[in-house]
């Protein structure tokens, strides 16, 4: 007998089942297909501008930086800003995402900016995120081609453009955004709730930003 | 990790005279019981969210089979790969040829509970591969040769000063005179010594807080960001999780995240919750090649159906050793093996054998206090007094303990005279302890009082307490 039937037939024997009950299957598939939502906080349940100002408030408590910028076309500025006040180069890598591609990058051209997945060789990273979600001031992160993994934790500082539309109350309806995107069961390879920057409290408990990921989160909201 | 739960007794006293350790451990007191009550104080769905979730937990464990065969199959199809482990050592076998299947010589790891439960390290570099542990507390204490003495902060047992004088000892090629006095020094040098790690390794090995047969998923909770690199930067990432992991479905996931971190560390949530489905897709820019996942039994499923079922609903928050009287004196390491504090005097006799770690359920003063915090609202004093139970059946117990029960077990089956007595022994004890809140001497007890103190009551039973609390509602 391999491991497979092993586990799952010791499973069954302390359950006292057999795994065919046709009450049980039709129990798990309806729950699979239903998804249902559970226990939902009413914090995050307001009208749009509340929740845009909820999320600000929880990813600033998460130690995020974070600024509203009123429309897309100043986003390219707004980074060069970023940068010259935390006395960096201007230097960034980005993804190929069309939101992003389709800044008009060139009312920042002190700007040198690459683009695809890092290495490590590249201080500041610049993303677009799915989604975020206001409970908590998570930003959601969906990878793809156009939106390598490696911009969210590899550079030192991570810069994220957020659509103010996109912000959701909870995480249950930021899933029901992905799943409109990629189907019923079906994920990208890597989705990244991040909230704030990196940190450690392994040494004497004290809590420390900079761990293995970035040491800084700046989120731009848009809109 | 080396099984030292048979010898508990000297643990103990060895544990209660360590001068280093006994400063540290007032860092869990400070550290987390505060933090936990103003987060779950702060949101005021926190109760229901814990009924719920031990809802959500009791229909996945009775419908565990074919959760299990709903995940393969999205894992599969999703491009990945799910392997099952009867026992640690099958585990081991599987993660091993994995590897070797790919000539690997470096493994970085996240922090997985499950991979020191089946001391994968040992097995892994016996097999001539090079281990590396990338949580900053997992570092050092791989640097120390030492198992976590908590299970979200395995460090917790050490002070800084003992971590810069493993740093210097390890980190030969940095300067010498450079100053390490400072936490965030240490942090910053081991950042950077990990970072060439993380970019050399063939092979990333995470755990999982959760596996999600709606779609196939796997899920690590971490602040550091340590898990996102171990997992995305080699060519082949490896999950290795126990079979309670599973849960339904990514809703049913976002329900238990919000008990997570706020019973943990009182954060909302942490700061990088990451779900992972399958290899990189065609196009991807990175991520890993291979993607495999390994579930482990190891015992669990014959928990099922028993009095400790409940247990398979643990989360692994760590919130019952932050709040257990006796973990404050003891700290991890007595309890002798990976799972310390209450849910690891529950779990280590299940897993590795009541012979050999009976003193365990001992270890409790049935304060209640970790049940209270339990997010998933686990009977931990019920299955700790059910293993009392099993071993004074089995005549393990020292006469003295043995005498103690019987005596027990008569008042406790004339409910009307073991609540008049207790009734009466709570108010004198409340009346004599009040002063100082804790006794530390307690006539008939002095084995217990030698070592700790023992909480005053607060003057009346529970049961007293629940009818007037009743009757008040
Ligand atoms: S038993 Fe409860 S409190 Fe303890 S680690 Fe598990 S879930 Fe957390």
């Amino acid at each position: 007998m391999n491991g497979r039937e092993a586990v799952l037939s010791r499973v069954r024997q302390s359950l006292g089942v057999t795994g065919k009950e046709e009450s049980r299957r039709r129990e798990v598939a309806e729950r699979l297909a239903d998804v249902p939502r559970g226990v939902i906080p009413a914090r995050g349940q307001l009208p749009d501008e509340e929740r845009i100002a909820l999320f600000m408030k929880q990813a600033d408590k998460a130690l995020a930086t974070i600024e509203r910028v009123p429309s897309a076309e100043l986003v390219p500025e707004a980074i060069a800003m970023y940068l010259r006040s935390k006395n960096l180069p201007a230097e960034l890598k980005r993804g190929e995402d069309p939101r992003l591609a389709a800044l008009p990058w060139e009312r920042a051209p002190q700007l040198a900016i690459s683009t695809g997945p890092t290495g490590g060789r590249d201080l500041v990273g610049v993303s677009h995120a799915g989604a975020g979600v206001a409970e908590t001031g998570t930003i959601v992160m969906l990878s793809g081609p156009e939106n390598p993994s490696t911009l969210n934790f590899l550079p030192d500082y991570h810069i994220v453009v957020l659509s103010a539309g996109d912000i959701t109350g909870d995480y249950e309806t930021a899933f029901d955004k992905v799943r409109a995107q990629y189907g019923a069961g079906v994920m990208p390879r890597t989705v990244n709730f991040i909230t704030g920057p990196s940190r450690s409290g392994d040494i004497e408990q004290k809590l420390l930003l900079g761990a293995h990921g970035p040491r800084s989160l700046h989120i731009l909201v848009v809109g | 990790m080396h099984l030292t739960s048979p010898q508990f007794k000297s643990n103990v006293d060895h544990a209660l005279h360590d001068a280093q350790l006994q400063k540290a451990l007032g860092n869990v007191r400070a550290g987390f019981i505060d933090k936990r009550a103003k987060a779950a104080a702060a949101l005021p769905e926190f109760e229901a969210l814990r009924d719920n979730a031990r809802d959500i937990k009791d229909h996945t464990l009775a419908h565990l089979d074919l959760y299990l065969e709903a995940y393969e199959k999205r894992v599969t199809e999703s491009g990945g790969h799910v392997h099952f482990a009867e026992t640690a050592k099958d585990a081991c076998a599987i993660i091993s040829s994995i590897c070797k299947s790919v000539g690997a010589k470096t493994v970085t790891k996240g922090k997985s509970m499950i991979a020191e439960e089946i001391g994968l390290n040992d097995f892994l570099e016996a097999d001539g591969l090079t281990t590396v542990e990338t949580d900053l507390g997992e570092y050092i204490i791989q640097l120390r040769h030492e198992g976590p003495s908590h299970i979200i902060a395995p460090a917790v047992h050490l002070n800084k000063e003992q971590v810069e004088a493993d740093f210097r000892r390890v980190h030969k090629d940095l300067p010498g005179d450079r100053d390490l006095s400072e936490p965030a020094s240490l942090l910053s040098e081991a950042r950077a010594v990990l970072r060439e790690k993380f970019l050399a390794a063939d092979v990333g090995i995470t755990g999982a807080n959760f596996l999600i047969a709606e779609t196939g998923t796997s899920v690590i909770v971490t602040n550091e960001g340590n898990g996102d690199l171990t997992q995305i930067l080699p060519k082949v990432h490896i999950v290795i999780a126990s079979v309670e992991k599973i849960t339904p479905t990514l809703n049913d996931a976002s329900q238990i995240l919000r008990l997570l971190a706020r019973s943990a560390t009182g954060q909302d949530m942490s700061v990088y919750t990451t779900f992972s489905t399958g290899p990189r897709r065609p196009g991807d820019v990175d991520g890993p090649e291979q993607y495999h996942v390994v579930i482990l039994d190891n015992g669990r499923s014959s928990m099922l159906g028993t009095e400790f079922e409940d247990m398979l609903r643990c989360i692994r928050c760590g919130a019952c050793m932050n709040h257990c009287p006796i973990y404050h004196s003891v700290g991890g390491h007595a309890y002798g093996w990976v799972y310390p504090g209450p849910m690891g005097a529950v779990l280590t006799p299940t897993l590795v054998g009541v012979d050999k770690s009976g003193h365990l359920p001992n270890a409790s003063t049935f304060c209640g206090r970790c049940e209270s915090v339990c997010p998933m609202r686990i009977p931990l004093p019920k299955m700790m007094r059910h293993w009392r139970e099993r071993e004074f059946e089995r005549n393990l117990s020292p006469a003295t303990v043995r005498w103690g029960l019987s005596v027990w077990s008569f008042f406790a089956r004339r409910p009307k005279l073991y609540q008049f007595s207790t009734g009466l022994a709570m108010r004198a004890l409340g009346a004599f302890g009040r002063a100082k809140g804790r006794f530390s001497f307690l006539p008939l007890a002095g084995g217990w009082t030698k070592y700790r103190d023992f909480p005053a009551p607060e003057g009346a039973t529970f049961q007293q307490q629940w009818k007037a609390k009743r009757g008040a509602a």
